[in-house]
């Protein structure tokens, strides 16, 4: 118990230091350029004390549960003994099935839970007066990463170039936005970035160096990363693509209100 | 007014266990199902998760009352300021500052410098380690302070954000061409990993905040798009890092 309240204080330390550059920065404006007093001081202070305990407490439960299961279920899931046991062969893509199902359901519930995106998708809602549905967003968000990762371990198991794979992505979210209403581009691009924070980004990357080193011929510095590329392009594509939905679902109604209006 | 409170905290506190049940199924499914094995260390596996689902409400919480309406406000009193200079270096601060904290970039620049000597590409001693792996986070904070800035002027002057980003594709895509085969990989997953859980927020409410002052700008037309930059020049910028090293 007392090794458990040492670890959590110093993780408490280490979130307050990298969140001191912000506070710091915050400081810095509000005295020395604005020369004002910091608006609603104590709610901001609250916040961040909120902010800081959560992280930490977010992160000290990462560490404890979720981040060494499901690295210990990567490395099962492209163990050869698990994968021999069914009687498939080392070097065929196809026999590592069971890691792009694990893949894509990571990637879904993850992004599901993925509190940078919860923030984004609130504010969304917001902004756009309600025809975002937060939960909408979010939903879109996460299909897009699950077909994200389960392609990108495909492509760690065949070995293929990185770059074909987001040199496409690139092109059809160029096509896309062409055709894309307007208003939702900037947020679809935004979504991107959005999905692969603190609790994706350890497990995805524990998991495409954990598939690189256990799949014969590849090589973890060439082949291990790329995942998280993947995860922050394809709900891009997503989420254009539920703009387009939401407009042409908008556009069917508006003509069907009119046909009703006659 | 205390029950009002309890209310909101435990509707937070469901919100919270509502997004960790799916993870928790996975999990579950695959080591009963699929793995069959009995799950190692269920006492501090349970425990984690109580952490998460508190942390995770605890965080938005904050995020709600606290860093959102500062962000929005800071970026409203320096846009009604008028000081493009302040502006702009409050922009990039913000992005460099909230990247170096990331605590999952310091994660993943730690694998990789561990795979980059492991492979023979930097020299296998602890120092030359830390450096690569210090100098991977620099490269990556100032171009998304970089990139801050642009989004930021983007903003002021109104530029479709389309024509950035697919410039921004095209720059990605030349220097891949050019830069070591082994550094492709980390620096397009630099792009994800840069925008985390502080950067995000932040970096929306300075965006948001900002297109709802300036006469003109809508908040959902121009105030998003921040974090599409700070995603995509740090693949050139690694990239260049790459050249660099290797």
């Amino acid at each position: 118990m007392f090794d458990f309240m040492m670890e959590f204080v110093w993780i408490l330390i280490y979130t307050l230091r990298d969140v001191l550059p912000i506070i710091a920065l915050i400081v810095f404006f509000q005295w020395f350029v604005l020369k004002q007093p910091i608006p609603h001081l104590k709610k901001v202070v609250l916040g961040g004390v909120y902010v800081v305990l959560g992280l930490a407490l977010f992160l000290m439960g990462l560490e404890k549960a979720l981040f060494p299961l499901g690295k210990i279920m990567a490395t099962q899931l492209s163990d050869p003994a698990f994968i021999e046991a069914s009687g498939n062969a080392l070097t065929d893509w196809k026999s590592y099935y069971w890691i792009y199902i694990f893949a894509a359901l990571i990637g879904f519930s993850t992004t599901i839970a993925e509190p940078s995106l919860i923030a984004v998708a609130i504010k969304a809602g917001e902004v756009s007066a309600g025809t975002i549905s937060p939960w909408g967003l979010r939903i879109t968000v996460a299909i897009g990463v699950a077909f994200a990762l389960a392609l990108g371990t495909f492509r760690i198991v065949t070995g293929t170039p990185l770059f074909i794979y987001i040199m496409i992505g690139y092109m059809v979210v160029i096509v896309q936005t062409i055709f894309a209403p307007k208003r939702l581009i900037a947020l679809a691009y935004d979504s991107g970035g959005v999905t692969t924070s603190t609790v994706t980004v350890p497990l995805v990357a524990a998991l495409g160096l954990g598939l690189s080193t256990a799949v014969p011929g590849r090589n973890p510095a060439v082949d291990g990363f790329g995942l998280i590329a993947f995860a922050s392009l394809f709900p891009i594509i997503t989420v254009l693509g539920y703009a387009q939905f939401m407009s042409l679902k908008n556009r069917v109604l508006k003509i069907k209100m009119e046909k009703d209006a006659v | 007014m205390y029950k009002a409170y309890i209310l909101d905290i435990s509707k937070k506190l469901w919100a919270a266990v509502t997004d960790l049940i799916p993870i928790v199924v996975v999990v579950v499914f695959f080591q009963t199902v699929v793995i069959q094995q009995p799950f190692p260390e269920i006492g501090e596996v349970i425990i984690g998760i109580l952490f998460v689902i508190i942390g995770l409400m605890l965080f938005i919480e904050g995020l709600e009352i606290g860093l959102f309406p500062i962000g929005e406000a800071m970026a409203y009193a320096l846009a009604k300021k008028g000081s493009l200079f302040w502006l702009l270096i409050f922009s990039f601060a913000l992005g460099f500052s909230t990247t170096i904290a990331e605590p999952a970039l310091i994660a993943v620049a730690k694998e990789a410098s561990i795979i980059s000597s492991d492979a023979g590409l930097i020299e296998n001693n602890q120092n030359t380690m830390k450096t690569y792996a210090f100098g991977l986070r620099l490269a990556v904070a100032f171009s998304v302070g970089l990139a801050i800035v642009i989004g930021v002027l983007r903003i002021l002057k109104g530029w479709p954000l389309y024509y950035l980003i697919i410039g921004g594709y095209v720059l990605v895509m030349l220097m891949t061409i050019i830069a070591p085969e082994e550094i492709i990989g980390l620096a397009y997953d630099a792009g994800g990993v840069t925008t985390s859980t502080i950067t995000v927020p932040l970096v929306t409410a300075l965006g948001v905040g900002l297109a709802t002052v300036i006469k003109g700008r809508s908040p959902l037309l121009d105030g998003f798009g921040l974090i599409a930059f700070a995603s995509l020049l740090p693949m050139v910028f690694v990239m260049a890092y790459g050249l660099f090293w290797f």
